[in-house]
């Protein structure tokens, strides 16, 4: 049953400091010369990534006769990847993003997410740009960096690339995910768990971490590391027990690309889930040429819970899902 | 179900890596043994439901030990135990509707109806002339319950209040 609450969930107060750090943001990139773009937020294709549930809807265009599926994008990730391959530049965007599924402490369904890619950097020289702007905004310390594999190997003891999926799974018993563990075939299921319950709260407590070099079997749109095949150049930011951004390296290869997106989409079929459409413009654009960049998508909402120490995303946005 | 118990979620906490697998962390009561365990479950993971019945049934007296209710059609009553009434005991006002809920026809969850009317027994006078309820103060309500309540509010008023969150929502339409 739905209840009613016409209230704002986030104070008034709270709604001004939000837009102080919006216009702190804004002028990061100004004075930097990176140019703000607003990208569609409905495509006809959307993200084949398995774990991400996009929100779909019927678009009826008067002068045709049947209506077509139109997807609420998840990130602006594929939009701004053709502005680039048009010859942008620097681009940056603050944009809400939707995501179906979602919802708790710090998850809204719909989200503000700031998402910027860099020609020329490759992600060490991002995350050095993107922990400025957080200590512009946090005024916190300079963040550290440190790689997946020696994170994992210091607090849970075993190597996350070379271990087994059987050493994993008695790894995830002695944690008390037995039973979880005992169904569970996908290694990076379990890896994920054990990340996010065992790591991701002892890291970056007093400064902000940088975790790099993802397992290549968590690659998403990153590049395979050319010194270490087992890892991708992809990292993500974490801070007092939030996930704040993720950035890669950006993969700028179309067919392996395509052959990604395919290997989703063969994955969603095994696990009952509807096929998504591949964007063919994005694979068309990077087989025209993306040049070598690194981007990051960096959560605005949970920046500024860490801003303003709030506890529930709720409390930074005006309405929450349940009172939209 | 879980175990061969009957259980309740007290807490869920959604887990989501932006790359990744969603995770649930529950924290389950157990309402045979009470005991409290938390577990993990992959969203999408089922668990096989609870096979058990809510009924609607007017709230009489404690004799201290169990709470009486009566099915107001058929007279019939049941008595909970303090197992199932639990925290909500703050919220039991007489003759007011509270869902119980059966599970092989012993009651295990005693839930209150989502607003009761009760009446303040102690709260400090406040401060005259402060009508926008900035900050609020506490009150004790005639169930021994704490409530926050607008300075405005005083002893012997009937308070309206949310019993999912504990909150004071108006003062009781006379």
């Amino acid at each position: 049953m739905r209840t009613y609450n016409w209230r704002p969930s986030a104070s008034i107060e709270v709604l001004k400091q939000r837009a102080l750090v919006l216009q702190k943001i804004r002028q990061f990139f100004a004075v930097r010369d990176v140019l703000e773009v607003d990208t569609p937020a409905l495509s006809h294709a959307t993200v084949t990534d398995e774990h991400l549930h996009s929100f779909s809807t019927q678009f009826t265009h008067p002068f045709l006769p049947q209506a077509s599926t139109l997807y609420l994008q998840t990130s602006p990730e594929f939009a701004m990847k053709r502005l680039l391959c048009a010859g942008s530049g620097a681009i940056y965007q603050i944009c809400k993003s939707f995501r179906n599924e979602e919802a708790g402490r710090f998850h809204n369904p719909e989200f503000t997410m700031l998402e910027w890619y860099r020609p020329g950097f490759d992600h060490l020289q991002l995350m050095t740009e993107i922990d400025e702007l957080i200590q512009m905004v946090l005024g916190c310390d300079s963040a550290e960096r440190v790689t997946y594999q020696d994170v994992f190997k210091q607090y849970l003891g075993y190597c996350p690339l070379r271990a087994t999926l059987a050493d994993i799974k008695s790894l995830a018993g002695q944690y008390g995910y037995a039973e979880l563990a005992a169904n569970e075939n996908n290694k990076d299921t379990l890896l994920m768990i054990l990340f996010s319950q065992h790591i991701e709260p002892n890291i970056g407590q007093d400064r902000p971490c940088f975790v790099m070099n993802f397992p290549a079997s968590q690659a998403a749109l990153a590049r395979i590391s050319p010194s270490d095949p087992l890892v991708a150049e992809r990292f993500e930011l974490y801070f007092q027990g939030l996930e704040l951004a993720n950035g890669f390296h950006e993969l700028t290869d179309g067919a392996e690309q395509l052959r990604r997106f395919k290997q989703d989409n063969t994955k969603r079929q095994s696990m009952g889930l509807d096929v998504m459409p591949i964007d063919k413009n994005f694979i068309e654009a990077i087989n025209f040429g993306l040049p070598a960049c690194a981007g990051v998508a960096l959560g605005v909402d949970r920046l500024l819970m860490l801003a303003l120490k709030a506890t529930k995303i709720d409390h930074v946005i005006t309405f929450e899902n349940s009172r939209a | 179900m879980l175990d061969g118990e009957p259980c309740n979620i007290l807490e869920n906490e959604f887990v989501k890596p932006g790359k990744g697998q969603a995770f649930s962390r529950v924290k389950i009561r157990k309402l045979i043994s009470g005991k409290v365990i938390e577990k993990t479950f992959k969203s999408g993971d089922s668990v096989e439901g609870a096979d058990v019945l809510d009924t609607e049934l007017a709230y009489l007296y404690t004799d201290g030990e169990f709470w009486h209710f009566m099915n107001n059609d058929t007279f019939e009553q049941i008595a909970a135990d303090e197992k199932a009434v639990g925290d909500n005991v703050k919220w039991l006002v007489e003759n007011d509707t509270c869902t119980i809920t059966l599970w092989n026809g012993v009651p295990i969850i005693v839930q209150p109806a989502n607003f009761v009317e009760l009446e303040i027994t102690e709260t400090d006078p406040g401060l005259k002339g402060d009508t926008a309820g900035t900050g609020g103060k506490p009150a004790t309500l005639s169930s021994g319950a704490v409530v926050r309540v607008p300075l405005f509010v005083q002893t012997g008023e009937v308070v309206r209040v949310d019993t999912r969150n504990g909150e004071y929502v108006s003062r009781a339409q006379k």
